[in-house]
């Protein structure tokens, strides 16, 4: 038997242009031995939870600077549950305000990372979610 | 996993339902006694699809097509019934650590929201030639959840690819204008496995001198099809089944040109793989992919469990002894063999 893969989805959604933040994240948990599927720019949460789905991922990482991270955010968790898969962790990177992190991590998010977080915070996370203890 | 939990996979993905599917899919992947069993009692619901690889050098467009081929399939010509369409996307692991970036998904963004459609990204996870090793079971998988359609996109190390062409009944081989100078860089051994020449980028500059340096070496390249290797050797298709008809018409490969950014070139593409499958069923060669293809199967397991049922009956002792007398040069690995199980 092969040894148990992480396999993570890291997606873009919304409309703004720029995913270096999300690409440097995706090559940090490649050479940390991760599956990273890589989906690009422009995601709507519909594509982001279908992905995830086809793809049996243990983690979404969603990366997003355009600031609307409290109309997609909820939307990704909703639609994961839907589809049974609530198991699913989600991670949100971006420049979000302390108020909406406190209220990201009520919805059940299980991280969210400002810009200039180390990577290696954000693998060792991802590890404990996901990985039975 | 339960056996009883695989088995409930097993019934969700004869019924069709994704979620069962993609869980069913990673246990295949993983290889996992519940994959085992998912295979087991999903198989005699098999043989059904048609199985197109999609091979290339890196970046000739091999992702950008697969988009197109799907939705087409999805969205065929008036009278034509839309087939239901699987891709498996294969990229290759990091040596070093294991990982993987899965990127293809990026150039199909068109095929989501569709219900008709399923994307699995693989990664090759140490296997080389292009798949991963689970990539048959998974493509199997997909025949049993009924996909009419399972296109195959290999990593794309444009070498000749032989595990692709035993596994797709359609082979597509992807090249494009100014790959290196230019055309040495297309090995022989990659046109033999072509059933469809396509040149994708064909809104590039040297596409002409691209597709004359192709076509005059498919005119060098092997008047006998069907020949692929086997265990390092050469053996050909029609050694396993009937007697061949001579009088069956031989497939040439036709080269065609294509700008998939466009959508350029898609219906002959279409047409060209039409007429792929309609010959492969009228010669014949359809049963005699598939009974070549069962068979390696076939033989790799045996060798498998053969070599592990002997382990199991020496001891290490015996084993380390002879592996000893050939560093030493006191007996060949052909005489180490003989010792070990006996002369042939
Ligand atoms: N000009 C032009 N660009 C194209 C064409 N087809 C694909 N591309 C571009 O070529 C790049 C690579 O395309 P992909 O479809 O990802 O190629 P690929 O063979 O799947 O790449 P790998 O999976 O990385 O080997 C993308 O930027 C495409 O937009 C074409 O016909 N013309
Ligand atoms: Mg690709």
């Amino acid at each position: 038997m092969t040894e148990k893969k992480i396999r993570v989805l890291v997606a873009k959604p919304g409309l703004d242009g720029h995913d270096r933040g999300a690409k440097v994240v995706a090559r940090a948990l490649r050479d940390a031995g991760m599956e990273v599927i890589y989906t690009g720019l422009r995601q709507t949460p519909e594509m982001v939870a279908e992905a995830a789905l086809q793809e049996d991922v243990d983690a979404v990482g969603l990366s997003i600077l355009s600031g609307a991270h409290m109309g997609l955010v909820p939307r990704v968790v909703d639609l994961l549950k839907a589809n049974g898969q609530g198991h699913v962790r989600v991670f949100v990177g971006g420049i979000i305000p302390d108020e909406d992190v406190a209220a990201l991590l009520a919805l059940g998010v299980t991280g969210v990372y400002g810009p200039g977080t180390l990577t290696d915070v954000i693998v060792e996370d991802i590890r404990k979610a996901v990985l039975p203890a | 996993m339960s056996p009883e939990e695989a088995n409930s996979l097993a019934q969700g993905v004869l019924a069709g339902e994704r979620l069962a599917l993609a869980r069913a899919l990673t246990q295949v992947e993983n290889d996992t006694p519940a994959g085992r069993l998912i295979l087991s009692e999903t198989f005699p619901h098999t043989g059904r699809a048609h199985r197109i690889g999609v091979t290339g050098s890196p970046g000739t467009g091999k992702s950008s097509l697969v988009n197109l081929l799907a939705r087409h399939f999805r969205q065929p010509p008036a009278g034509q019934a839309p087939r239901r369409v699987a891709v498996v996307a294969v990229d290759p692991s990091s040596p070093f650590t294991g990982g993987a970036i899965l990127g293809d998904r990026i150039r199909m963004r068109d095929l989501t929201g569709d219900p008709g459609v399923f994307i699995r990204s693989m990664a090759t996870r140490g296997s080389l030639g292009g798949l991963a090793s689970a990539t048959a079971g998974v493509v199997q998988l997909f025949d049993a959840a009924g996909f009419d359609v399972v296109l195959i996109e290999t990593v794309g190390a444009g070498q000749a690819e032989v595990d692709i062409a035993r596994l797709a009944h359609t082979t597509l081989v992807v090249e494009a204008p100014g790959l290196g100078d230019d055309i040495q860089a297309i090995k022989a051994g990659i046109l033999e496995i072509a059933d469809v020449l396509v040149i994708n980028k064909a809104d590039h500059p040297g596409v002409d001198g691209t597709e004359r340096a192709l076509r005059s070496m498919l005119e060098m390249a092997h008047p006998v099809r069907h020949e692929m290797h086997h265990h390092g050797q050469i053996e050909t298709l029609h050694a396993y089944a009937a007697a061949p008809d001579p009088n069956a018409p031989l497939w040439i490969p036709p080269v065609l040109r294509t700008i998939a950014t466009e959508g350029m070139g898609m219906p002959e593409l279409m047409a060209a793989i039409a007429r792929h499958k309609d010959y492969l069923q009228q010669s014949g060669d359809w049963q005699r992919r598939e009974r070549f293809r069962l068979q390696a199967e076939l033989d790799t397991l045996l060798q498998e469990a053969l070599v592990a049922r002997w382990r199991e009956t020496v001891s290490a002792g015996v084993y380390q002894q002879a592996v000893d007398d050939l560093l030493r040069r006191k007996v060949s690995p052909h005489q180490a063999v003989s010792q070990l199980i006996g002369p042939a």
